[in-house]
């Protein structure tokens, strides 16, 4: 496979991750790879265990110990093989190069310390900061992701705060050190969508000013489209198609792509009309099969064939890549 | 006539504090909503966490005793009713909740779920009750086999079939759905949205639709009614309310949804600030009150009532925000 290696801030591919279970070795992600271009964002679309977030833990190797694994392939980050490192080696990665933030704030942030105490940590695991720099820095901080008062706010407990400001002491942690990468696992699922709207701004804003590169995790193709430069589509475990935004909106390829857009209401829809629905149930990770995981819901006629052999992940057009099972990409 | 019909309804709570732990404020949930209900006809509900929405719901089916105002359903006045004056009018309205995982009884299996309706309202034989659980599964398209599973063998969208089930038991005439499809994977909430409308066509149901989701409940309602702090700020029928949205908070709504079309991109007027809390809410238009309009001011003491401005199109006459 020939993904362009033209300036992308990071290089995944053939990423294998793993869980060990009572039952076995059950496989999370099976073979994705994909580039987050400079400066840009990257949208990753898929329900509930299709295997994103596990995706963004692998990048951050942030996976649950001891059962959690990386049994293959490559993530490299401007050069650097984020697999091979050493944890110590990779320590410093996080939260200065690479950020993350989580869906829900309350329970990524400290109950029992201050959102300033918690921001002078983030600052000084990576650096000796004196003490008056430390907090100008936060200040400055707090007051590019828009949270009034902030000297007072830095001496407050995340519950003495609401859901929009949790998420942006949570989006200033991650940016104090100024990453190049921040990856973003539903930022703004567990907000109102009026609160949604600000914290999508505020993350598309602070990306321009700081010329960083953005993954952003969702289920909601409306926040993909808004927000995403380009976006990949993953379904149990794999990447089934992959393009610039306005490409995968206007000429989805693969079947659940299409079966997705399909079937989502829409405000110019006809009120109380049938949907389009995607028939069956999203599989659990010990039903993947080997070959297409998705003919079977497609309600195109295929054979075992199909479930068995894997499809090849090919450029269609160029930067459009599909999953090429020959039932679900007609 | 209508279903349903609700006037000025209150639901307040206490806030309780201090040493003997008397009420010191009262937190207005659900604080003077009124509108009906027709018979097979949906109404949406929609706001921000907080709003009210399923306090309201839930004070609709009895479920909490309303503070305020009067519940008329299909000739009967249960605003006080007591529980044994209720339960013979429970079979006509049911509810189905947001998280099927936590609505189903997990020692239970789904013919026991299933059957406790009718036990309740002691219908049938057992071999009549077995029979109508059966039934009821092949009208959710769960298979038979389905009756001796426990829920925890479902997914999330088999689960809710099991939850609309319970509801449609006693073919109700209202039901109550408080987030029916927001903890479903996206390709599954189009299959249990088109349940919901393919049983209401059949059995002539009446929906009171409760989302945060606008596109969802555009497509799900005749109505759409748009609640802010415990008050209804504008109600008018769906296609309506999104083509010519007259107060402030619903516009910003409609603008703050993220539109599936990349080709469709906009700048936004965004909504500062976070929603208030319902516990000593401001005086006048609260959400005027939050945009900080300079001519707030004018609205405290105004009469808020909705005022039909179209033909059935209702909204908050407010100096500031229409």
């Amino acid at each position: 496979m020939s993904l362009s290696p033209t300036s992308a801030i990071l290089e995944i591919r053939d990423l294998v991750t793993a869980f060990d279970t009572d039952a076995g070795r059950m496989t999370a992600v099976d073979g994705v790879s994909f580039d987050v271009p400079r400066g840009k964002t990257l949208g990753i679309v898929g329900e509930s265990g299709c295997g994103k977030s596990v995706t963004a833990f692998s990048i951050t190797r942030l996976l649950p110990q001891p059962h959690g694994k990386i049994l293959g392939g490559s993530i490299r980050f401007e050069g650097r093989d984020l697999v091979s490192l050493s944890l110590e080696e990779m320590q410093k990665i996080r939260g200065s190069e690479i950020s993350m933030i989580f869906q829900e704030p309350m329970t990524a942030l400290n109950p029992v310390q201050t959102v300033g105490r918690q921001l002078a940590e983030a600052i000084l695991l990576h650096e000796d900061c004196p003490k008056a720099e430390v907090l100008a820095r936060s200040i400055d901080m707090m007051k590019k992701v828009r949270i009034p008062a902030p000297e007072q706010r830095l001496n407050e407990y995340p519950h003495q705060l609401s859901g929009g400001m949790r998420q942006r002491v949570m989006i200033a942690m991650a940016l104090i050190n100024k990453p190049k990468l921040l990856i973003a696992d539903e930022p703004t699922t567990a907000l109102d969508v009026t609160v949604q709207a600000q914290i999508l701004e505020l993350i598309a804003d602070l990306q321009k000013e700081m010329g960083m590169s953005v993954i952003l995790i969702t289920h909601d193709l409306g926040v993909i489209a808004e927000v995403c430069d380009e976006v990949a589509v993953m379904y149990a475990g794999r990447i089934v198609e992959k393009a610039g935004v306005f490409d995968l909106f206007a000429k989805p390829r693969h079947a659940y792509t299409q079966g997705l857009l399909e079937s989502i209401p829409r405000l110019d829809s006809t009120p109380k009309s049938l949907l389009k629905a995607i028939p069956g149930n999203v599989p659990s990770i010990a039903e993947f099969k080997p070959g297409c995981r998705f003919a079977e819901r497609s309600g195109r006629v295929h054979t075992e064939v199909h479930l068995t052999a894997r499809p090849p992940f090919t450029e269609i057009s160029p930067g459009h890549f599909v999953e090429q099972c020959p039932i679900c990409v007609a | 006539m209508s279903l349903l019909t609700v006037q000025h309804l209150q639901q307040h709570f206490p806030v309780r504090g201090g040493l003997l732990h008397r009420a010191v404020a009262s937190c207005k949930a659900v604080d003077g909503v009124s509108f009906t209900l027709g018979q097979g006809e949906t109404l949406g509900l929609v706001g921000e966490s907080g709003c009210g929405k399923t306090t309201l719901g839930k004070a609709i089916v009895r479920l909490l005793k309303p503070t305020g105002g009067s519940i008329r359903f299909d000739g009967h006045d249960i605003t006080q009713a007591s529980t044994s004056a209720i339960r013979p009018l429970r079979r006509h309205m049911q509810m189905i909740f947001q998280d099927p995982a936590e609505s189903l009884n997990p020692r239970h299996t789904v013919r026991d779920i299933l059957e406790e309706p009718f036990v309740v309202q002691k219908l049938g034989s057992k071999e009549e009750r077995r029979k109508w659980v059966l039934e009821l599964l092949d009208k959710v398209g769960l298979p038979a086999s389905g009756a001796e599973k426990f829920p925890f063998e479902f997914s999330g969208g088999q689960r809710q079939r099991i939850g609309i089930a319970r509801a449609i038991a006693l073919k109700p005439k209202l039901i109550v759905c408080d987030e029916p499809v927001s903890a479903l994977d996206v390709s599954v909430q189009s299959q249990v949205l088109n349940l919901l409308l393919e049983l209401q066509r059949e059995m002539g149901l009446s929906y009171l639709f409760i989302a945060h989701g606008l596109s969802v409940v555009k497509h799900m309602s005749d109505r759409v009614a748009v609640m802010y702090l415990g008050k209804i700020v504008e109600m008018a029928p769906s296609e309506e309310l999104y083509r010519n949205p007259r107060h402030a908070y619903t516009r910003a709504l409609l603008d703050a949804i993220p539109v599936p079309d990349p080709a469709k991109r906009r700048e936004r007027q965004l909504l500062q600030g976070d929603v208030p809390s319902p516990i000593n809410p401001p005086a006048g238009c609260a959400f005027g009150h939050r945009m900080k309009h300079p001519k707030w001011q004018e609205s405290v003491g105004v009469d808020l009532a909705l005022r039909e401005v179209a033909p059935g199109h209702w909204v908050q006459p407010c100096p500031c925000c229409t």
